[in-house]
């Protein structure tokens, strides 16, 4: 069976991604990605602020200890060694392109301007075959306009865009007020592809300690729905490669993400509860949908339920909320 | 020929010395010890980097448990043919000794570099002399002595070549700090030159002799006295040889590097009629002042030893000009009671028998005096005063120089204004903190002009003993011909002040020569600077006609990004100031240097660095002088009337910094100091400092406990006491229910505090409202000082509480108990000293500790001023440190005493019955001292007792006055680090426990050796990294617990005060309760964890969350009592093992440098921590006849 997809042009054999997550921060898994079936690796995100806060707290850390007192110069051994950087994770994208044959796409999180910039571009000399920008940016600024939001999104895009000449992925968040036209403007920017969507880790909060409590869940297939709906909004009616995030435990949510539009649908929750061998199951598993339902390629189903190719496009609209409603409410009866 | 060798390097003379050691050996076992331990830091770090010796092969170096594990260790490796080194001084080598009579009497070849250091005598002193190699002249090593840093480089390939040739093993030595620790510019030799110097065919023949099971004999055999002593004979031709072969050396080496040395080394007048006789960096000095008084006329000569042994006479008498008259021979040695110092001896002997043979014409007058010991400055001046001292008729003999003896008035008048021709050089000094980066900023700056451009350079760093706000003073000189000044600058042409509250209280501007630059960082702008400078600053500024130039570098820093880093900035202003370099070409090198140093840091690092120095200099700015100075006088603050004697004369001589002027007479004669004195020294080293709110306080106690300088103090009295409080004195209703009348107060001592936040950071209780403001919180000092100074003053008059009315089973009343170590100079925040100072809220009153050498021994016993102090009946902790090896054996020698002198005191008591009456006696026999009240009871007893003594004309009653004190309950604590209590000192400890006798140890575990700079000891756990565990400790950590669990009656707890404070005090008093052996691990975090030290208790919470610290006490009692005596006091692990870990950068740092390795060595600690929780779960589990039964 055919799993071949293209993803922001890069040809790949499975639409199944590993994303971004911390399973990529060793080349061995890397590899064992390659091996279980994986389309490309988004590797583990480059977190501008961890550098910065790494490198301001080696340098602390470094200059309260050196040269402080008669009988120790300092306190660590080989400290040039020791770099704090970017060099740890362009080695990892040197070593997994010199190791594997799939795309590596490398995962940005920055916090400036020239931080954007800077990194992407040595992420592409390093030899990613991508780039995932990840922008996430809570605007607790109350001050600050939607407007406002959406310029910084397509300035930073267009800046990347500007000085690299892989192609781009912008991971987003759902929280536009026209996520539609947000993804036209970020295509004008020069975005190849938008990955849906971004999850924000929301606080909760330990009422007996009065703190705040920010632990990680995992995501769940019932989480699907949101990126489920916009990419098949999406689909066909903005010229950018799509790819599905959140939810994606197995072949079935992939498969529906296909038959939304998407090119490829990301996971990684997955991979932590049931190894990474699971890609593997999730491919067979797609292979046997298709085998069932006749499918021959990726191409032959993929965006069959988006919006533009579904007989009632009202669906995903309004009139779809007032049936669910409406729905919930005899179920309750 | 020589072959021209262009390599200049700035490199310091550890650093020297160790390039050519871990090129021609293929060994090296070794163990820290200052000065010596960066030479064993740089081949370990060599070796790890897969850096190759001159045979392609990567030496094998090893750390080990003591110098004496690290001889025995080269003694094996060399016995089996390897290429082997060692590096060493002091102390160590005096514990390397045994094996070194033994490699010797065996022919072996090998070298071990020294950093020569003075021995623990009346007190430990990290600094240089030659003491520790004097005591090693009889072992039958050759000792080789350099006397710069490009001898040292040499010397150490001189050395090896010539062992190997003349199988003695050879000393390489030089002078610890003045050679080990300057920086100069040197000519590296190559390996091509190395690799010439060292003949193949020897080192094969050393390897021909070695143990070979193929080839078998014996070695190492017991003789009798039929042939022993010939056997002895036997080496003699080779001791003969040697000095033939280390000349025939040095001329080879001559020949390939174009710099020659002699085993005697003349040089002056060639009819000189006095000379002076000198080994080591002294010799340097002395040559270059005889320089200048020979171009004066004066008919003097220098002769340096080089090979001190075997003391070779005919050549020594061959080297001297045969005009001679008079000789003076300089030993930087102290041998008490001999006839002379050590190579004085030498000399005189020679002398005589050259004489005798008529190998002289006339016996010169010989004269020997010592100097420089513990790195005392030797300058010129105390040159020409020994070559004035031989002009006279009867010139002194047996004199000192450089110091005051106005007890034996051996010493000579020295010239304070005589100095060499400084004109040539540059010469600038800069006053800096030791956390302000600025002695790295210098290293960098004599890298950048000593390997950038034709100038020579040359850097020396002096250090305060503070380990805490530690002031550093760099010297640094630059000039065209390499610079030959083994000693401090005095007269600089540039001096600058990195801190502004420096002005107050160090003299900075005496150095200055007139007309030379001084640059301040100053938060004053170029119109107010002027106006807060100090009187006698102005006046030198004036006077001397100095230019003044000044800059907000700490802004500059914040401004771009690097708070409280002012190095490059300041380095900045000093290479647009000093002229050394031309300005544009010094930038441009600093920012190559920036590049060098941060280039695998970041980008952002470098640009960060850049930025700072392109916005230095348009922010320096120049400060017109005015004509009068405007200042107040500012004579020095006196101490405060109650200050004792010898503080008021001797300790406040010290604080100023110039203890150099104390004479002889002025100090104790056997090493005895008074208690108590850093409250005299009040350093004021934080701005910010801990501040309480009585509204919010609970009165909980946290802050006071874990309060690592004991600024922190609790009472509570009675509300009229507030009649004579003055105003805002803070205070609160005491939180306990049925005291109306009874206030509290949280006293802290803001001069002393470090602001460390370790306060701040456990205090429980916050405001309602805003949930960053706690009850205690750091503030601006300044405006609350005066007031704070007046609170302090009424805080004192307030009684204490009496300790049989302080509930000090909780922490919260132990707040309560008077702390007697207060203020000590250990690093803000540190781990240790918190269980230190509550050991003395304890049991301080009656407490004897032994310290093992180490932190604890510095911050505890370092001069000038120390913390461990006297309540007000002036009882308090007898404090001594012995040595670092022997802690356990010196702690159980007290409780022996404790034990002997108690029972003595009683059979006394028992012999004067009649006397002092039947029940009195049966009293102080036997009273109970297990509780407060009781041990207050026993000491009224015992005063009644001393009374009725003093009036008895009896000797039983006088030798029972003199034991009687015993009759109160001693508490005998041994205290000391990891690298005591797991290495070094591990069979001792090991004894003392076994012995059953009732000794108290508190191991305060820092997982490394803290003091010397963060080696690995058997306490470093496994995935951290360390120094000589730079790939990551493989090995897990010493179970030192379960260890001594095993023997059954030892008391063991397992405490972590930032986890579980209530948990660290009852095994304080549980351990100190028990009649037998007590060991207590206490973890403490530290610097050398790479950590934000005011995060330290949480790092304790999370390792004890973590299950890799869990709490523990084993109590033989319970068992005694047919229970289970191991109880565990900590939860299960809640947090895997990395949550905790790679908070630390000891353990971050392997994810960067090798991640899989990290990964891997982070699974296997876990796994250990999983076992050793288990184990510790079972055994909380077990019946009590699972346990060894207690005797």
């Amino acid at each position: 069976m055919d799993l071949k997809t293209t993803y922001m042009g890069l040809p790949l054999k499975s639409p199944v991604v590993v994303s971004a997550c911390t399973l990529s921060e060793e080349t061995g898994n890397i590899l064992r990605m390659e091996d279980a079936g994986a389309g490309a690796v988004v590797l583990f995100s480059l977190f501008e602020e961890q550098i910065r806060e790494e490198q301001a707290r080696f340098e602390s850390v470094l200059h309260a200890t050196s040269n402080v007192f008669p009988e120790a110069s300092g306190y660590f051994p080989q400290l040039e060694d020791y770099h704090v950087g970017t060099s740890r994770y362009l080695d990892i994208i040197r070593q997994a392109k010199e190791r594997v044959h799939i795309p590596i796409i490398a995962s940005l999180n920055g916090i400036t301007h020239e931080g954007w910039i800077e990194y992407a571009c040595e992420m592409e000399q390093a030899g990613a075959d991508g780039i995932e920008i990840n922008i996430f940016y809570i605007p607790a600024d109350i001050r600050l306009s939607g407007a406002g939001v959406e310029k910084r999104y397509v300035d930073i895009i267009r800046a990347v865009r500007q000085h690299v000449k892989i192609p781009v992925a912008v991971k987003l968040n759902p929280y536009f007020s026209a996520t539609g036209n947000m993804a036209l403007q970020m295509k004008d920017a020069g975005a190849d592809a938008l990955v849906l969507f971004n999850r924000f880790y929301q606080p909760d909060f330990d009422i007996n300690e009065l703190k705040l409590l920010s632990n990680l869940h995992y995501s769940d297939a019932a989480e699907i729905r949101l990126p489920l709906l916009w990419i098949a909004i999406l689909y066909g009616q903005v010229p950018l490669s799509l790819a599905a995030t959140t939810g994606v435990q197995s072949a079935k949510e992939v498969i529906k993400y296909l038959l939304a539009g998407a090119d490829v649908a990301m996971t990684a929750s997955v991979l932590y509860k049931k190894g990474i061998d699971h890609i593997g199951q999730m491919n067979r598993e797609i292979a046997e949908w298709m085998n069932r339902m006749d499918f021959d390629s990726i191409a032959a189903f993929k965006g069959v339920m988006s919006q533009r190719n579904i007989s009632n496009p009202d669906a995903y609209e309004r009139a779809n909320y007032i049936r669910i409603l409406t729905g919930a409410q005899g179920g309750i009866r | 020929m020589a072959e021209k060798n262009t390599s200049a390097i700035t490199l310091d003379g550890n650093e020297a010395t160790a390039y050519v050691a871990y090129r021609v050996n293929e060994v090296c076992a070794i163990y820290p010890i200052t000065p010596s331990s960066a030479m064993a830091e740089f081949a370990d770090e060599w070796s790890a980097k897969g850096v190759k010796n001159i045979w392609g092969n990567v030496p094998d170096v090893i750390e080990m448990q003591s110098e004496g594990g690290a001889a025995g260790t080269v003694h094996g490796a060399l016995q089996t043919g390897s290429l082997t080194t060692t590096f060493t001084a002091s102390q160590g080598l005096l514990l390397m000794l045994p094996n070194m009579f033994k490699i010797a009497g065996e022919l072996t070849a090998a070298v071990f570099h020294v950093a020569a250091r003075s021995l623990a005598a009346q007190a430990l002193s990290i600094f240089g002399d030659h003491q520790d190699v004097m005591a090693a002249r009889t072992t039958g090593f050759a000792l080789l002595a350099s006397s710069s840093v490009q001898e040292a480089h040499d010397m150490a390939l001189i050395a090896q070549a010539a062992t190997l040739e003349s199988r003695i093993p050879f000393i390489h030595f030089f002078d610890g700090f003045r050679t080990s620790h300057e920086v100069n510019k040197i000519s590296l030799l190559t390996d091509a030159q190395i690799r010439a110097m060292i003949d193949d065919d020897l080192v094969i023949a050393h390897r021909n002799r070695a143990l070979n099971p193929d080839n078998p004999f014996i070695r190492g055999t017991a003789q009798n006295p039929d042939v022993y002593f010939q056997g002895r004979e036997t080496v003699n031709p080779f001791y003969t040889r040697t000095p033939e072969v280390l000349s025939r050396v040095m001329e080879k080496f001559a020949r390939l590097t174009g710099r020659s040395y002699r085993i005697f080394e003349y040089s002056g007048a060639p009819d000189a009629e006095h000379v002076v006789v000198i080994m080591g960096s002294g010799g340097e000095t002395a040559t270059e002042t005889c320089r200048m008084l020979e171009a004066c006329g004066e008919k003097t000569g220098v002769l340096r030893v080089r090979l001190y042994r075997p003391f070779f006479g005919e050549q020594f008498l061959e080297a001297l000009p045969p005009t001679v008259k008079k000789i003076a021979v300089l030993d930087r040695t102290k041998e008490p009671g001999a006839a002379g110092e050590p190579l004085y001896q030498d000399v005189v002997t020679v002398l005589a028998e050259g004489f005798g043979a008529g190998k002289l014409a006339r016996m010169p007058h010989v004269t020997g005096g010592r100097y420089g010991l513990s790195s005392k400055e030797f300058t010129p001046a105390m040159v020409k005063a020994v070559f004035d001292e031989l002009k006279k008729e009867k010139p002194k003999n047996h004199f000192t120089v450089g110091i005051i003896d106005d007890v034996g008035f051996t010493h000579l008048d020295v010239d304070p204004y005589f100095s060499l021709d400084e004109s040539s050089w540059k010469q600038a000094l800069f006053f800096g903190l030791g956390a302000d980066g600025t002695v790295g900023a210098n290293k960098n700056s004599i890298k950048i002009i000593g390997e950038n451009t034709d100038l020579y350079a040359q850097g020396y760093f002096v250090y305060d003993s503070k380990k805490s706000g530690a002031q550093t003073v760099s010297h640094l000189r630059f000039g065209p011909e390499p610079v030959r000044a083994p000693y401090l600058i005095r007269q600089a042409d540039f001096v600058a002040c990195h801190q502004f509250n420096f002005l107050e209280k160090v003299e900075m501007l005496p150095f200055a020569k007139p007309g030379a630059t001084f640059l301040l960082n100053s938060p004053f702008g170029p119109e107010e600077v002027w106006d807060h400078l100090p009187y006698g600053v102005q006046r030198d500024l004036i006077d001397k006609k100095l230019r003044f130039f000044a800059i907000d570098a700490s802004r500059v820093a914040r401004e771009t990004g690097m708070t409280g880093r002012i190095n490059t900035i300041m380095q900045t202003c000093f290479f647009a100031l000093a002229e050394v370099l031309p300005r544009d070409e010094a930038i441009a090198q600093i920012k190559k240097a920036i590049e060098k140093t941060y280039f695998k840091r970041g980008k952002a690092v470098i640009e960060q660095n850049f930025n700072a120095v392109d916005q230095t200099l348009g922010r320096l700015f120049e400060v017109k002088v005015p004509a009068q100075p405007t200042g107040q006088s500012d004579a020095a603050p006196g101490l405060p009337a109650a200050a004792p004697d010898f503080v008021r004369q001797v300790t406040a001589i010290m604080m100023r910094g110039h203890g150099d002027e104390l004479p002889v007479s002025a100090l104790p004669v056997d090493g005895t100091y008074p208690s108590g004195t850093t409250q005299w020294e009040k350093r004021n080293i934080s701005d910010r400092v801990a501040s309480w709110d009585p509204d919010i306080c609970v009165q909980c106690g946290n802050c006071s406990f874990v309060c690592p300088h004991g600024v922190i103090r609790s009472k509570f009295y009675h509300k009229d006491y507030l009649s004579e409080a003055p105003e805002g004195f803070k205070n609160a209703p005491l939180n306990a229910r049925g005291f109306p009348e009874t206030r509290y107060t949280l006293q802290v001592y803001l001069e002393d505090c470090t602001g460390c936040n370790l306060c701040v950071e456990v205090c429980p209780a916050t405001h309602p409202l805003d949930r960053a403001v706690k009850a205690i919180n750091l503030r601006e000092k300044a405006p609350e000082l005066e007031k704070e100074r007046a609170n302090i003053a009424c805080f004192e008059k307030i009684p204490l509480n009496d300790r049989v009315s302080v509930n000090f089973s909780t922490v919260h009343g132990a707040q309560f108990l008077e702390p007697l170590f207060e203020f000590s100079g250990a690093c803000a925040g540190c781990g240790e000293t918190p269980y230190v100072r509550l050991l003395t809220q304890l049991f301080g009153d009656r407490l004897i500790v032994a310290n093992a050498t180490g932190c604890s021994s510095i911050y505890g016993g370092n001069l000038p001023t120390t913390p461990w102090t006297v309540n007000k009946e002036g009882k308090g902790p007898a404090w001594s440190n012995s040595l670092f090896e022997d802690n356990a054996e010196f702690g159980l020698g007290m409780r022996l005493s404790a034990d002997k002198q108690l029972a003595m005191a009683k059979d006394l008591l028992h012999q004067l019955e009649p006397a002092l009456g039947a029940d009195f006696v049966k009293e102080l026999s036997d009273a109970p001292q297990w509780l407060e009240s009781e041990i207050a009871a026993q000491r009224r007893r015992v005063a009644a007792l001393k009374n009725r003594l003093q009036t008895m004309d009896n000797p039983l009653a006088k030798h029972l006055l003199s034991v009687a004190d015993q009759l109160v309950r001693r508490s005998i604590w041994l205290v000391g680090g990891d690298g005591w209590a797991y290495d070094i000192g591990a069979g001792g400890l090991d004894h003392a426990l076994a012995s059953g006798r009732n000794i108290n140890v508190l191991v305060l575990d820092t997982e490394v050796y803290s003091n010397t700079g963060g080696q690995s000891s058997k306490a470093t756990p496994t995935a951290a990294t360390a120094k000589f565990a730079a790939a990551g400790k493989r090995v897990g950590k010493k179970d030192l617990a379960l260890q001594a669990i095993s023997y059954g009656n030892v008391y063991v707890a397992q405490v972590a005060m930032g986890a579980n404070p209530q948990q660290t005090l009852l095994a304080m008093r549980e351990a100190e309760a028990y009649e037998g052996p007590s060991l207590i691990l206490a973890y403490s975090h530290c610097i050398a964890h790479g950590i934000d030290m005011q995060k330290g208790l949480d790092q304790q919470n999370m390792a004890v969350a973590s299950g890799y610290w869990p709490l523990i006490r084993y109590n033989p009692v319970l068992r005694k009592n047919n229970r289970n005596p191991f109880v565990l006091d900590s939860m299960r692990p809640a947090i895997p093992f990395r949550d905790y870990a790679y908070n630390e950068l000891r353990y971050k740092v392997l994810t960067q440098t090798n991640p899989p390795e990290a990964a891997r060595l982070m699974e296997l600690a876990q796994e250990m921590v999983d076992l050793r929780w288990k184990t510790y779960e079972d055994m909380a589990g077990f019946g009590a006849k699972q346990f060894q039964p207690v005797v």
